[in-house]
């Protein structure tokens, strides 16, 4: 784990170094093992430290760590027997968008997971995450294939944005977003999305009209990228302008959490999810199995009444307003307490 | 009515003044521009106007009613940046007299009653947070309810209003799963897309009409030029994400100019009328 190294990391690195150097040395003496104990505890205290209070800035650098694990890595380890499906059946297969049918403990699932690669190749073969208007339509078409079959939808969300292009825009990015955010608002099967690191805005939101939204404790979810908020609110691509605009978009999982927008944060390993990519996979497949077996048990126009309830609660601005059209009497308690703390 | 002393004052142009065209770079007479529902007689450009006065020359007089006047925008975020959120909106507010980027109301249009909605794009380049999508929300709710079209103008430079953060990226599923219960309930629903109209609001509500109108060469799309330009480093085609782009490429049924737009809405409402009759 000598690969982009992030600066906070820096201490945790060394001290790992120092642990290995005298691992390596070490005779079983009894001394050498009692320090090398200590070390160990430092180590674990210290990384504990530097992560209990990451900024935001630092938190989105942990979701783009280089080693970060990627829905590729979790397909292969929160399910069995991933069967990848191509293709948007109009214009080609995008790189972008995973999907396919897999299990998820005993159930039949269809997966929707945005990739974006490992080495230089791969990204850039996947466009670096950025998915074009047929990586939605591929996910679409594949959610409905869900549908029909009652089969839960899992969502991976990984992207830094929709891809800015001009083939894109030819190929309507607009309409391809929009559809998925009505039909799946609609979609007569249960949908948990997780947010695995970067949610960048409606390219990440256009697989992530769920019904449970989860995301893991680094990860981030915004509006616009910190990078994207810098230039436009300050005019600055400084870190430290950055650093702010992260801040202010309150985009970590705590912050989401707050602003009921996410509904469960997975805890990740100690020092991110790239230091035990296995333990975090068996936190992920736990919390998904969880939730897949809560909705489940959900009759069908109930769950689309939640739903809908769960995105329509966000930014109802007055008590007045939170219970216009039609969705008097049908709120549950989670939607109840969801509103106490809105409209403040 | 609140909404005429608001809305009928027109853009301040001192007679004879002249006015260079956006579109064609001509001097023109404003006072012409102005008669011409703000549209270049040289070479049909279409300034931008206001919420207010879009209502005035689309829907028939007197019959605008506003609805959720009151919805003020919220500082979710305690969101600061060169300015805090709240002087933003305080400011905005003072320059445009509106409350935020959205206004909705119902009105009649041909004779045809409508839930009738525009947004500004003066009042934060008509970017959307909690206000417009609640309001965008509750304007399809009352559709579905009256069981009358819905007809909604957008224009957003925008998109979703950074200000607000992750409320207002969540507006764009609000508002789409709002409109998929306006078309599962079988009333019709208008979009007239409006320079310009980008970004989140484009990727929502604007995208999800039966029936979708662009005003001529009005900007259209999800990626701001300037981004794709900077993003691949090269220049883009002259007529890149324009209407008659989009309907080239199949996303707009139709290009109408503002000086027919009403009679076409007209022509289209009755052909809808029995549908909505059932
Ligand atoms: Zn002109």
């Amino acid at each position: 784990m000598n690969n982009g190294n992030l600066d906070f990391e820096k201490p945790i690195m060394e001290l790992e170094r120092r642990i290995l150097e005298l691992e390596s040395k070490t005779q079983e003496r009894h001394t050498d093992l009692l320090a090398l104990n200590q070390m160990r505890e430092t180590l674990q205290n210290l990384t504990a430290e530097i992560f209990s209070k990451l900024s935001a800035w630092e938190r989105v650098q942990v979701a783009r760590h280089p080693e970060r694990p990627q829905t590729i890595d979790y397909l292969g380890m929160v399910f069995d027997d991933f069967l990848e499906l191509h293709g948007d059946r109009c214009f080609k297969d995008d790189p972008a968008i995973k999907a396919g049918l897999a299990r998820l403990g005993e159930r039949t699932v269809v997966v929707i997971g945005q990739h974006k690669g490992k080495d230089t190749r791969a990204r850039l073969a996947a466009n670096y995450g950025m998915p074009n208007p047929e990586g939605y339509r591929k996910a679409l078409r594949v959610m409905r294939f869900a549908e029909k079959m009652r089969y839960p939808v899992i969502s991976l969300i990984d992207t830094p944005g929709a891809f800015p292009g001009i083939g894109a825009e030819e190929r309507g990015q607009f309409s391809a977003i929009a559809s998925n955010l009505m039909e799946m608002a609609r979609l007569r099967t249960p949908l948990i999305g997780v947010i695995l690191a970067e949610g960048g805005s409606g390219g990440a939101l256009g697989v992530a009209v769920v019904d449970r939204l989860l995301m893991l404790e680094n990860a981030w979810f915004s509006v616009i990228s910190p990078e994207g908020c810098a230039a436009i609110l300050f005019k600055s691509n400084e870190k430290e302008k950055i650093a702010v605009a992260a801040e202010a978009l309150k985009l970590t999982a705590v912050d989401l959490i707050g602003l009921n927008i996410v509904d469960e944060v997975i805890s990740e390993p100690l020092g991110g999810a790239h230091r035990d990519p296995q333990q975090m996979a068996e936190m992920l497949k736990r919390a998904l199995v969880k939730h897949m077996k809560e909705l489940e048990t959900v009759e069908t126009d109930e769950l689309l009444a939640r739903r809908y309830n769960k995105w329509r609660s966000i930014g109802t601005l007055s008590q007045d307003t939170l219970v216009a059209g039609d969705n008097r009497g049908r709120q549950t308690g989670e939607d109840a307490r969801r509103e106490d703390t809105e409209g403040g | 009515m609140a909404w005429n002393l608001r809305f009928r004052r027109k853009r301040d142009l001192p007679d004879g003044l002249w006015l260079k065209c956006l579109g064609c770079g001509q001097m023109v007479f404003a006072k012409q521009v102005e008669e011409r529902n703000q549209v270049c007689p040289e070479c049909n450009f279409h300034f931008r106007i206001s919420a207010g006065e879009r209502i005035r020359i689309t829907v028939d007089e007197g019959t605008f009613e506003e609805l959720y006047e009151d919805l003020e925008p919220v500082d979710y975020l305690d969101f600061t940046d060169r300015k805090s959120y709240r002087q933003r909106i305080d400011e905005e507010q003072a320059k445009t007299g509106l409350k935020d980027a959205c206004i909705i109301g119902t009105a009649s249009i041909g004779g045809h009653k409508t839930v009738f909605g525009v947004t500004d794009s003066n009042f934060m380049m008509g970017s959307m947070g909690a206000v417009v999508g609640e309001k965008v929300t509750l304007a399809a709710e009352e559709a579905v309810s009256r069981r009358l079209p819905l007809v909604l103008f957008s224009g957003s430079g925008g998109g979703a209003r950074m200000q607000e953060g992750v409320i207002s990226l969540s507006q764009m599923a609000k508002t789409a799963a709002a409109i998929a219960r306006l078309h599962d309930a079988r009333v019709p629903y208008i979009s007239i897309l409006t320079n310009p109209t980008m970004g989140g609001v484009a990727a929502s509500w604007a995208a999800l009409g039966d029936i979708l109108i662009a005003e001529p060469k009005a900007l259209i799309g999800f990626a701001g030029p300037r981004t794709i330009k900077l993003t691949l480093g090269i220049d883009l085609p002259d007529d890149f994400q324009s209407a008659e782009f989009l309907l080239s490429h199949g996303f707009m049924d139709m290009i109408v100019g503002r000086q027919n737009m009403k009679e076409e809405l007209t022509r289209l409402l009755a052909l809808l009328a029995p549908a909505t009759h059932e």
